[in-house]
């Protein structure tokens, strides 16, 4: 007799979304994290006195309307800095653009204003085709088989939704599903500093760059999302990431699940061709009738399920997906307030001079080396709301890229180097900010596999690219949460509708499960 | 006199619509700018003795019921398959293809045992993907955003096929469409020097690098034509390129058609939204009942036709069409075969494809330099000596080389070419051919160097697009040219478009020259004259 109705390996957002969505169907879970947190990418690090730590992630996009409301989120304490969180294109001369409201609503500073309309009418286009899309985040993924059971009224709805767009918007949509984002930017519009900051938005977390062909439809994955209920705006939770894993693990315990910590599950068990529980590094074995994974495909199909169970040409898809990871983390304390040419530190920063700029940083790490001039998105958490640093003192925290997942030069020699290209950037934005680093801190992809076991460092625990998306994420066989093995499921970011601190993939993973449908 | 139909241009598609309208009936007239008709498929002596293919240099793709259709082998075509090639690296070594995939098999295998096992799986799959998208050449792409009964029974058609695959096949298939060649042969071969060898079709003629997505959808285009019902086999056209619109040109006298060179067409004539004919640089006016443009779209609507014909939406769809050159191409003549360090003399390899990029970095790398607006410093090289095949081109004893290189860029930073950076590329090319061959300059006779800008000065190929426009998926099927108006025609009454700007795209194919007869000629309700589209797979 089983103890437990179900056991999920891995305490990150999808891992919790899954616990909070089958506790609440009445079943008696298990959420099992390796680490001493929660919250996976959501949880912050540990290291210096007097500042809290960012998370890796560190701003939300896509954080799932299901999970928010059915998980009460707000209810166990998650608040907003803000929802709507505006963007500065930093401009080297200090000639900076504000895009304010969501995805770029209104823009602000100096800029023609046949930009401005040009661009009105482009990000009014491109909101109303993520709008159309936006269904598919919440659903498992369709086969593409006949009697395969797929939702057609759900299907057809979508379909409905693209077609209502009109004809002449009908026909374009179908030109720019898969076309890249620089072209787009450079039909339409003139001004560089938009056209960069679009362009690193479209790229951030990818492994692809602007002129990669299928490079838009990222950008409208994430204008599909809406965090704080705002469709492609920007949230802030109060307190740092931190607080959605607390208040999603709140939740979660206030619903009966029972969670573990430090608890590294070594293998799943499995008897005959059916998964009965888990055996955890110190020996000890735990049963359930059902056994989830939220953690990345490949590990789980490679460490903890292994070649045994799987026949050859599935270990071959598994070790074909694609999972590099194109961005670094930085932390810097700062003994003082940097100055970015005067722009406003309530807002998202972004240092991408124009599109052959990212496009250059992408250059680089196609051949494992670390590109000259970076690109970032920079947070001041310590600007935004108190907590986050000493009296005076400033926290930063950026995403930048591109860093390679596998560089030649070695993982210490690439870190040093990717560090000082930064700090350089960094430097001509805000002349002066190298004095007032107290610490730092540099996570190359390498660094971020080994910290959040995300596998090459890939914060969507697989590259989100067409190829590996819908249906194809991460590959065929298990794109619908289900795998091989009865009774063992996937519910990570690896599947659709991918990772962000979102939840969606665990949440529609659970949905999965308790339709009784079976592996 | 009045003629039926006005053809812009006497390229291969030109011709190929012109041959089937003349043998419809129609009084054809086809009018080309050059003293000589062939497009991108032409002979020509340059230099004393000696015939360049100057532009297109093989070929495969030219579809077979063409041939038939129009009697070409009738009028002298005749296609020579080739022996397969070699890379050579740069430590000396070589990859040895053959048209054998055994022979092949055995190669590889000198390189990796693994990618020799690969290699079965990996051909079994191509031959998959160009079997489904083989019978879609020939066929109007449907109007999905349309619910017309033909559109719906073509997009019906698609599903038919679609299901006609496996469950997971269709996986294998979007996947294989919308990744990148580099990543999809990382899923099959180990060595850098095969991978080089099998991307190279996948970057021919686009503005791609190997590690683009999409690229891999290139490869299938380069790899869905036949030599004699080999699929994927390419050949040479015995006295060069020009044979095959030699023989079209010959085809259409045989069956009453007209073509006038020397003279470009200036403007399209336009009244009450109808085309009724065109008028010459001189200002000679042919009077027609329809215009058929073998120009490419930007071309033909930008400089052709009068702004104020056309509504503002379409001449904005025409502008965002991206046709960007990426390719060069040296036409050498040689006083001797070379001799490559690599090769043993006389090797079967001399017969076919020499290129010297043995890794995919090194493409993609030289795809950097065209992302920057310059030249690749370290180009990629498709050197072929057809001489070695086919002796109707040189003097005994003597060779012509055929080089086309990627990348050139449309502008070098942002400036038109100027002679100096063209010789400046062409010394590029040259420098890294003697490199793998010394002494390979002394046999140099002539050089003919043809960047982006001599391509669009001499054929009329805007930016130097070899393609008619770039073959990602925002230009193919239902989207090329532009959204709405794929099935050949445009938005002026009898003014129709015919060039690989349409569906099914670049490469001498003829294949939308014979589908947009084949539309004028259901437009009219004459019977069709076209043989069905034949399956050798």
């Amino acid at each position: 007799m089983p103890s437990y109705d179900a056991i999920i390996i891995g305490g990150g957002t999808n891992g919790l979304a899954c616990a909070g969505r089958l506790a609440s169907a009445g079943q008696k879970v298990l959420l099992l994290e390796g680490r001493d947190r929660l919250g996976g990418g959501a949880a912050g690090g540990t290291g210096w006195d007097g500042y809290r730590m960012p998370a890796l992630a560190h701003l939300l996009t896509h954080l799932d309307r299901r999970v928010v409301d059915k998980m009460r989120l707000e209810d166990h304490g998650l608040r907003f800095v803000t929802g709507n969180l505006p963007t500065t294109a930093l401009d080297p001369g200090g000639n900076h653009l504000t895009l304010s409201g969501a995805a770029g609503a209104k823009l602000l500073g100096n800029i023609a204003e046949a930009d401005k309309a040009a661009w009105s009418a482009l990000r009014a286009r491109l909101m109303a085709f993520a709008a159309a899309l936006a269904p598919f985040r919440e659903m498992t993924p369709p086969r593409i088989a006949k009697g395969a059971g797929n939702p057609y009224m759900k299907l057809g709805q979508i379909a409905l939704g693209l077609r209502r767009l009109g004809r002449e918007e009908f026909r374009e949509f179908l030109r720019m599903a898969l076309i890249n984002v620089a072209d787009v930017m450079e039909d339409d519009l003139t001004d560089d500093r938009l056209r960069g900051t679009i362009a690193f938005d479209t790229v951030l977390g990818a492994w692809l760059g602007p002129r990669s062909p299928n490079s838009l439809f990222l950008y409208l994955n994430r204008l599909a999302g809406a965090a704080a209920g705002q469709q492609g705006a920007l949230a802030l939770p109060a307190g740092g990431m931190d607080a959605v894993a607390a208040a999603m693990e709140k939740s979660a315990i206030a619903s009966g699940v029972t969670i573990r910590r430090d608890a590294v599950v070594a293998k799943v068990v499995i008897e005959g061709d059916r998964a009965t529980g888990v055996e955890l590094a110190g020996g000890e074995t735990l049963s359930a009738a059902t056994v989830i994974s939220a953690i990345n495909p490949k590990t789980t199909f490679q460490t903890l399920i292994g070649p045994r169970h799987l026949d050859t040409g599935f270990m071959n898809r598994v070790a074909d997906l694609r999972s590099r990871g194109g961005a670094a983390k930085l932390h810097l304390a700062l003994k003082g307030t940097p100055d970015f040419r005067g722009a406003d530190l309530q807002s998202r920063l972004v240092i991408a001079p124009s599109i052959g700029a990212v496009e250059n940083a992408f250059n680089a790490v196609k051949y494992g080396e670390v590109p000259d001039t970076p690109v970032m998105e920079i947070l001041l958490p310590s600007a935004m709301e108190g907590g986050h640093a000493p009296e005076g003192h400033h926290l930063l925290s950026a995403v930048v890229q591109f860093a390679p997942h596998a560089p030649k030069a070695g993982a210490n020699v690439a870190r040093k180097a990717m560090l000082a290209n930064t700090l350089a950037v960094l430097e001509t934005s805000a002349p002066g900010i190298g004095k007032q680093i107290v610490h730092s801190e540099l996570l190359m992809p390498y660094d971020i596999e080994a910290r959040y076991g995300m596998a090459g460092g890939n914060w969507h625990h697989g590259e989100l690219a067409v190829e590996q998306m819908l249906f194809l994420r991460p590959f065929p066989a298990v794109s619908q949460y289900s795998t091989p093995i009865s009774g063992f499921w996937l519910a990570g970011a690896g599947n659709h509708p991918g990772g962000g601190i979102s939840g969606a993939a665990g949440w529609n993973a659970a949905e999965r499960i308790l339709t009784g449908a079976q592996p | 006199m009045i003629y039926d139909a006005a053809i812009i241009g006497a390229g291969h598609n030109g011709l190929v619509t012109a041959c089937y309208l003349a043998r419809a009936g129609l009084k054809v007239v086809v009018v080309e700018k050059n003293d000589w008709v062939g497009g991108a498929a032409v002979s020509r002596s340059l230099h004393p003795g000696f015939t360049y293919s100057n532009c297109s240099y093989v070929s495969s793709l030219f579809r077979p019921e063409i041939m038939r259709d129009l009697d070409l082998p009738k009028y002298g075509l005749q296609v020579l398959p080739y022996e397969g090639g070699a890379v050579m690296q740069r430590d000396g070594g070589y990859l040895a293809i053959f048209r054998d995939h055994d022979a092949n098999r055995r190669e590889f295998a000198r390189h990796s045992p693994r990618d020799a096992e690969a290699y079965d799986r990996y051909s079994r799959d191509i031959m998959r993907h160009c079997r489904f998208i083989r019978p879609m050449l020939m066929r109007t792409p449907p109007d999905p955003s349309r619910f017309r009964p033909r559109d719906l029974t073509e997009l019906a058609w698609l599903g038919k096929k679609t299901f006609e695959l496996s469950e997971a096949q269709i996986y294998e298939m979007i996947r294989f469409w919308t990744m990148s060649i580099s990543d999809f042969l990382d899923e099959y071969f180990e060595s850098p020097v095969v991978k080089a060898y099998l991307a190279v079709s996948a970057i021919i003629g686009t503005a791609l690098g190997p590690m683009s997505p999409g690229s891999a959808y290139v490869l299938l285009h380069h790899y869905m034509g036949d030599v004699d019902g080999n699929v994927g086999a390419w050949g040479f056209a015995r006295g060069g390129m020009g044979s095959i619109t030699k023989a079209l040109n010959a085809s259409l006298a045989e069956s009453g058609g007209e073509v006038r060179t020397g003279k470009g067409v200036e403007k399209v004539l336009v009244a009450n939204n109808r085309a009724v004919g065109v008028r010459l640089e001189g200002g000679e006016e042919i009077k027609a009942k329809r215009v058929i443009s073998n120009m490419d779209v930007k071309r033909t609507f930008l400089k052709h036709v009068d702004a104020e014909e056309l509504p503002a939406s379409f001449v904005r769809q025409v502008e965002k069409f991206k046709i960007r050159g990426s390719s060069g191409k040296l036409n050498i003549a040689l006083d001797a075969a070379p001799k490559f360090t690599a090769l043993p003399e006389g090797a079967p390899m001399l017969k076919g494809d020499l290129h010297f990029t043995d890794s995919i970095e090194r493409m993609e790398r030289a795809y950097d330099d065209w992302k920057a607006g310059r030249f690749s410093r370290d180009p990629f090289q498709d050197v072929m000596i057809p001489t070695m095949i086919d002796p109707t081109m040189t003097p005994p004893g003597k060779h012509f080389m055929s080089s086309f290189v990627q990348y050139a860029p449309p502008k070098i930073d942002g400036n038109d070419w100027s002679d100096a950076d063209r010789d400046a590329f062409g010394q590029t090319c040259l420098d890294q051919i003697e490199a793998y061959a010394p002494g390979f300059k002394n046999l140099v006779l002539h050089v003919e160097v043809r960047a982006p800008r001599e391509l669009e000065a001499e054929v009329g190929l805007t930016e130097g697009n070899i393609f008619q426009g770039e073959l990602t998926f925002d230009q193919l099927l239902f989207n090329r040219p532009v959204p709405g108006y794929a099935q050949y025609r445009s938005p002026i009454r009898d003014l129709w478009i015919c060039g690989s700007s349409t569906h099914p795209g670049g490469g001498v194919m003829g294949a939308p020259g014979r589908n947009a007869a084949a539309e004028i000629l259901r437009d009219i309700s004459a019977p069709s004259n076209m043989s069905d589209a034949y399956a050798v797979l």
